[in-house]
This record gives structure tokens, C-alpha cells and sequence, in this order.
């Protein structure tokens, strides 16, 4: 099972590791790990997205919720949420599939952000699904380079948990 | 905030702040980033204890902290001298004791540099201390060490290091001591919830077969008189785990010792065939539970804890009640009444008369468990300490403890060579009890330079050396699953104990005859000084009985005859 959870922690040097230490030494999976600040200067927030049954959830929030630095842990599947990730492309194209390619960014919404004479460079936002779907349609023109920032997830709605 | 700022050296706040958290022992050993530190303590209204090597200074503060429920502090230099504590404070950390470990560093501006003698001792301990602090400005250490005083002794409690670089001890500021802390991240529960509680009394209700199992939790938040309370009124039957002896009286009827691997049958026995097991402040270690799997299988699990993350952790838990175990034990009590274990207590007093711990005396060599006996008959009310390994276990097994505090070992790190200096702290935090280190051969040698300390101190400290010329705990296990190759852990002859702790400066007293062993306890205890007892102990002696790794608690074997 697949769960999306929202971390709140200090913005002090040192908490990054202590949650991926935490991760790493209780055996706990990370599939993705997002950080940024938050609103709160003083605060950061992690998008953390683990595999694992109920159990393993449950000690996962349990144990992240015992670091001193992290105030609070949502589990986002426990209602509506949104997520998002980015990824930047650098895919081969030349003046023959240079249209092709521009095609598929343009179905996916995406955008071109760098071109050479040898390759564009595409920024594309999504969920997993979407970002899965235009990569394997840009694999066949060979994709010289991927960077994916990490989902982050909000709950929907007006309230702020 | 109190007072007016006074402007000072962040060394001179240092020991400003230990004043202000009534620190009245450290445990330490200089270096070059503390000098500014060490020359504050010159003239300090604190006592220092200076050991041999860091790893007794952090054991001694363990051991101080266990023995009287306050604040152990160690203080080591940079590099090797903060590596040093990594064990102690792993062991303080498994066994949830609350400790502050100072620790010098570089100067702030050299971090990073591999500078001389730098460790990064914030990322080595990070995960075996409850929370750890770089100091950067010395504007926040008094903050910094408020907090960490805090958190190590509250919520479940743990060792906490605080490393400060070198020039923050010579930095000024105005210094201020918080009255307060503000952690918006740590927010331990302390009282139990009302509705929790009053389902674990409606389990109770119905109980035909009670057990209550007790651990180090009880002790840590003092709740043994609770617990002797709530097991009277219950008339349920109690096993404290190796943490928690003490907890429970163990001359009351309803004690049934230690549970588990080293246990007695009647413990494990009456887990296995419980309907409710009631679980105050443990964690389900493994040397408990054996096949966990097949752990009380019949039993509604009610779990008293403070720590939510270990709830349902290892056993599913049907009623968990998080929170401070005095506090939820004292409410509960209220809440139940004596359940019908009448004839429960009469199956459990079967067990105890037809499967009772036992040993075969002899009067040519002298048998460890004797010696216990010895000592429980010469200084019943001593603290014992040990240190890890079969005698750790006949320790356990056979001295007759009666109050929370007396018994203080190694549990989930089984850190050998922890006993001697740990005895250390709990005799200077201790000072009218008489204190006992039941000593093997092999964890003695481990930290055995702090003979030095005891000597120029003049601490009164006994050794019991139960010397059988082995790491018989090893040997124990090559004997049982290894065919008894004992590779390594022959250690006969390493040295002559009674010349050693003479060489100290020491008295040192050797036995080899059953008949002498009283003797020489009463002659150590009338020394009233360091005395070291070099007891020549049956070399193959096994522990017994046992439940072999793995296997369910109830399928325990006595090892007598395997000899
Ligand atoms: C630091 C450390 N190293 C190794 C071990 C593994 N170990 C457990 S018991 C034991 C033997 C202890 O020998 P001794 O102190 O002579 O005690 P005995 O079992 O003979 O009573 C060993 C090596 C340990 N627990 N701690
Ligand atoms: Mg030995």
C-alpha cells in the first residue's frame, strides 16, 4: 500500500537526516521524499510517500512523531488530497521529430524549456500517472536525462490540518 | 526569566547551567576544546568525578541516574573522547535512562575541516539519543541545555548529547536561564485516557487468569507501591522483566520472578496460559517473548505505556493506555476489584513447588548461585550491579531484591564492562547503600583501569569476580548448539585478579572454597572501601533453565543435566 504522508518539522539544520536516518535504520521504505519551506518560515514540510501495510504506517507516523523536531504527521490518505510533482526532460530531437515531440508536450500540457540543436528540454507537472505516461511516449526518441522533484501533496479544501 | 543578565563566558554558563538543573555530580575526562570548561570546574560548587577512560564516565552517569531516579551527566572531549561514549550512551538509550552527555568540539569555524580530533558526534549519535544539539551560538546554550535536561527526563526518558565547539565556551553573553521550555514538537502524555482505563477495568472484570508484567517503565516513573497496590487488589501475579526487577517485591506470594529466556518456568508458564496480560511499561523484547508468534496466546494484551510506538509494536495490543505508569496504575486501581484467581494462584503455586529455580550445591567448588545467595544473606538490602553475561543472569535470579532501584544491569544492549563503572555512579549516588558489582571474568577486564578511579577516590565498592576462566555465556551457547567447540572463549589465566586490584592500591581477596565465600563478604563489606573478591567458581555451570532462541517461552529446559 501506497501512503502519502505530510510532515511538519523545524527548519533547522540536521532534521533531514534525522528523518532519513529514522527511515533507513527501522527498515521503512521512502519512495519519495519532498522538502521544502512552508508559509512558517520556521517551518518545513516533507512529502513523504511510503510503501507498507497498516502497521508499518503506523510506525512510521508513530516513530516520526517522537522527533523532537517534527510537529506534526498527517497521513494524507486519511482524506481528500491533491499531489503534484515536476520533472524535467531532456529529450533527442532534431529537425525531423522536433514537431512530433512538441506535439506530445502540447497534449500533455507540458512546456519546452530549453532548446538545442540536438535536444529539448521539457517541464512537465503532474501526478505519478501523468508524468509516467509522457515519459514512456518521449522514450522512444531517447531521453538523454530525467529530474523528478519528488511529489508534494496538499488536503483539499479550505482547511489547513 | 530570573534575575538580572550577568555578561559571562559560555564555560562559565556552562556550569552556571548544571547549578540551575542541581546537578550534583559529573562524570568526565578532559581535553583540549574543554580547557576553558575544566577551568571553570577548577573552583566549581559541583563534584567531578574523574574516571580512566570516557566509557566508564558514561556508564557511572547510568549508573548514577538508575540509582536515584536523577539526571546522569558525563562530559568527554572532541574525537576519541566523544566516540568513547557511543556505547553508553546506546546502552542508556536501550534501556531508556535519563542522561545529558556533554561533549567539547572544534571551534565552529574549523566543523566540517576534518579538523584535529573532530567527529561528527551529533551524526554518530543520532540514532541512540533520544534528541542531540550542535550548540552554534552561545546565546542559545542555556536554552539548549534547559531542553535537553528536559526532554532526557521526561516522556520516556533517554540520553541526550549536547556538543559544543570550542569557541562557544569562550564566547560571552548575557546569560539568562530560561524558566521554561518551549518545544512545539514535544508534547510527551503523561495521564492515561479516562475511557482507555476504564476498559482495561472492564476487561479486568472477568479475569479468571490475571498475569502482570512489569518492566523497567516501572521503575523509571516510580510507580512500584501502585503496582504492589494494584496487584494486592487484583490478587493477580506479577513478573517483573530483567529491567524491572526490583519493582515488585520478590519475597511477596504473588511474585513469580523473571520472565523469558533465563526466567523461571512458573513466569513462563503463567504468560502462556494468562487470559489477560497486563503490560506495564515494557516493550516485548525478544529475550521476553521468545516466538512471539506463540506469545500468551490466549491472552486480551492491556499495555501501560508512555511510549505510543511501542504499542502494538511487537504484540497486538487489545487495550493500550499511554501514559505515565504511576499515574495510570494509581487510577486503575480505583477501578477494579479483586478478580476470582483462586484457584489460578493454587495452579501457579503448583508450578512454583514442582518447577522451582534451582541449583545443585557442592561443597569442593563453589557454585555461583551460591555466592548470590551469600550476599542477598550478608547485605540484603545492597544495590547490585552487574555487569553482562551467566552471572548477570544468576544475579537476576538469585539475590532477593525488595525495592525499586537495588538491581541495575545492562538490558537491551547487554554491554559488558558496564557493570564496574556503573557501580561507580550508583555508589556516589547512593552513598549509604553497600553496592556490588557481580563481575565476570571476561566484562571486567573491559573496564577494568577503573580500579584507579575507586582507589584515588576511595569509593567503597565491592567487585564479586565469578571467575570461571571463560566468557561463559558464549561457552554456554557452544556448549548447547555448537557441539562445545569453544572457539575464543577460553580466558583462563588472564591475570591474577587479587595482585591487580593490589597493584591499585585495593584490597583483594581470593576464594575458592564454598566454605569461605560468607567470609569474604563480610570481610569486604567491614572494609568499607574498594575491595575486589576473586571468587574461583564450577567452570561449566550453566544458566538454567532456558528457552532456547527462537522457541515459544513455555518450552524451557533445565540445563543441570547437560553437564
Ligand atoms: C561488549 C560486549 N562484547 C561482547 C559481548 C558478547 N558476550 C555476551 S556474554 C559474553 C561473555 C561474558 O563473559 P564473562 O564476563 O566472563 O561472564 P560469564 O558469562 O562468564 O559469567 C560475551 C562475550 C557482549 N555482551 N558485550
Ligand atoms: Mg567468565
Amino acid at each position: 500500500m501506497r501512503h502519502t504522508l505530510a510532515v511538519l518539522v523545524e527548519n533547522k539544520y540536521g532534521v533531514l537526516a534525522r528523518v532519513a536516518g529514522l527511515f533507513s535504520r527501522r527498515g521503512f521504505n521512502i519512495d519519495s521524499l519532498a522538502v521544502g519551506t512552508t508559509e512558517d518560515p520556521t517551518l518545513s514540510r516533507m512529502t513523504i510517500i511510503v510503501n507498507g501495510d497498516d502497521h508499518v504506517l503506523e510506525q512510521v507516523m508513530k516513530q516520526l512523531n517522537k522527533l523532537i523536531d517534527v510537529i506534526r504527521v498527517i497521513d494524507l490518505g486519511s482524506e481528500e488530497f491533491v499531489e503534484r510533482e515536476l520533472a524535467l526532460i531532456k529529450v533527442n530531437a532534431d529537425a525531423n521529430n522536433r514537431a512530433e515531440i512538441i506535439q506530445i508536450v502540447d497534449i500533455f500540457r507540458a512546456r519546452i524549456i530549453d532548446v538545442a540543436s540536438k535536444s529539448l528540454t521539457i517541464e512537465v507537472t503532474g501526478d505519478v500517472e501523468k508524468i509516467k505516461a509522457i515519459q514512456t511516449l518521449l522514450k522512444p526518441f531517447g531521453i538523454k536525462e530525467l529530474a523528478r522533484t519528488g511529489i508534494v501533496a496538499l488536503n483539499r479544501g479550505s482547511k489547513s490540518p | 526569566m530570573t534575575g538580572k543578565a550577568e555578561r559571562m563566558t559560555g564555560a562559565r554558563a556552562f556550569v552556571e547551567c548544571l547549578y540551575r538543573e542541581n546537578v550534583e555530580i559529573i562524570f568526565g575526562y578532559p581535553g583540549g576544546v574543554l580547557l576553558p570548561i575544566y577551568d571553570e570546574l577548577y573552583d566549581a560548587h559541583l563534584h567531578h568525578l574523574l574516571v580512566r577512560h570516557e566509557q566508564a564516565a558514561v556508564h557511572a552517569a547510568e549508573g548514577y541516574a538508575r540509582a536515584t531516579g536523577k539526571v546522569g551527566v558525563c562530559l568527554a572531549t572532541s574525537g576519541p573522547g566523544a566516540t568513547n561514549l557511543v556505547t553508553g550512551i546506546a546502552n542508556a538509550y536501550m534501556d531508556s535512562i535519563p542522561m545529558v552527555a556533554f561533549t567539547g568540539q572544534v571551534p565552529s569555524s574549523m566543523l566540517g575541516n576534518d579538523a584535529f580530533q573532530e567527529a561528527d558526534i551529533t551524526g554518530i549519535t543520532m540514532p541512540i539519543t533520544k534528541h542531540n544539539y550542535l550548540v552554534q551560538d552561545v546565546k542559545d546554550l542555556p536554552r539548549i541545555i534547559k531542553e535537553a535536561f528536559h526532554i532526557a527526563s521526561t516522556g520516556r526518558p533517554g540520553p541526550v548529547l549536547v556538543d559544543i565547539p570550542k569557541d562557544i565556551t569562550t564566547d560571552e553573553l548575557d546569560f539568562v536561564y530560561p524558566d521554561t521550555v518551549e518545544l512545539r514538537g514535544y508534547k510527551p502524555t503523561f495521564k492515561g485516557n479516562a475511557q482507555q482505563v476504564k476498559r482495561a477495568a472492564s476487561v479486568l472484570k472477568g479475569a479468571k487468569r490475571p498475569v502482570i508484567y512489569a518492566g523497567g517503565g516501572v521503575i523509571g516513573s516510580e510507580a512500584s507501591k501502585e503496582l504492589l497496590a494494584f496487584a494486592e487488589k487484583l490478587k493477580a501475579p506479577v513478573t517483573t522483566t530483567l529491567t524491572g526487577i526490583g519493582g515488585f517485591p520478590n519475597d511477596n506470594e504473588l511474585y513469580l520472578g523473571m520472565p523469558g529466556m533465563h526466567g523461571t518456568k512458573y513466569a513462563n508458564y503463567a504468560i502462556q496460559e494468562s487470559d489477560v496480560l497486563i503490560a506495564v511499561g515494557v516493550r516485548f523484547d525478544d529475550r521476553v517473548t521468545g516466538k512471539t508468534t506463540s506469545f500468551a496466546p490466549n491472552a486480551k494484551v492491556i499495555h501501560i505505556d508512555i511510549d505510543p510506538a511501542e504499542i502494538s509494536k511487537i504484540i497486538k495490543v487489545d487495550v493500550p493506555i499511554v501514559g505515565d505508569a504511576k499515574q495510570i496504575l494509581g487510577s486503575l486501581v480505583d477501578q477494579v476489584s479483586e478478580c476470582d484467581t483462586k484457584e489460578w494462584l493454587d495452579k501457579i503455586a503448583t508450578w512454583k513447588r514442582d518447577f522451582p529455580l534451582f541449583y545443585v550445591n557442592r561443597d569442593d567448588v563453589i557454585k555461583p548461585q551460591y555466592i548470590l545467595e551469600q550476599i542477598s544473606e550478608v547485605c540484603p538490602d545492597a544495590i547490585i550491579v552487574t555487569e553482562v553475561g551467566q552471572h548477570q543472569m544468576w544475579a537476576a535470579q538469585y539475590f532477593n531484591y525488595k525495592e525499586p532501584r537495588t538491581f541495575i544491569s545492562s538490558g537491551g544492549l547487554g554491554t559488558m564492562g558496564y557493570g564496574f563503572p556503573a557501580a561507580i555512579g550508583a555508589k556516589l549516588g547512593r552513598p549509604d547503600k553497600i553496592v556490588v558489582d557481580v563481575s565476570g571474568d571476561g566484562s571486567f577486564q573491559m573496564n577494568s583501569q577503573e580500579m584507579a578511579t575507586i582507589v584515588q577516590n576511595n569509593i567503597p565498592i565491592i567487585i564479586a569476580i565469578f571467575n570461571n576462566g571463560y566468557l561463559g555465556m558464549v561457552r554456554q551457547w557452544q556448549a548447547l548448539f555448537f557441539e562445545h567447540r569453544y572457539s575464543h572463549t577460553t580466558i583462563e589465566n588472564s591475570v591474577d585478579f587479587v595482585k591487580l586490584a593490589e597493584a591499585y592500591g585495593a584490597m583483594g581477596i581470593r576464594v575458592t572454597k564454598p566454605s569461605e565465600v560468607k567470609a569474604a563478604i563480610e570481610k569486604a563489606v567491614e572494609a568499607n572501601g574498594p575491595v575486589l573478591i576473586d571468587f574461583v567458581i564450577e567452570r561449566e555451570e550453566n544458566v538454567s533453565p532456558m528457552v532456547p532462541a527462537g522457541a515459544a517461552i513455555n518450552e524451557i529446559l533445565d540445563l543441570e543435566d547437560t553437564q
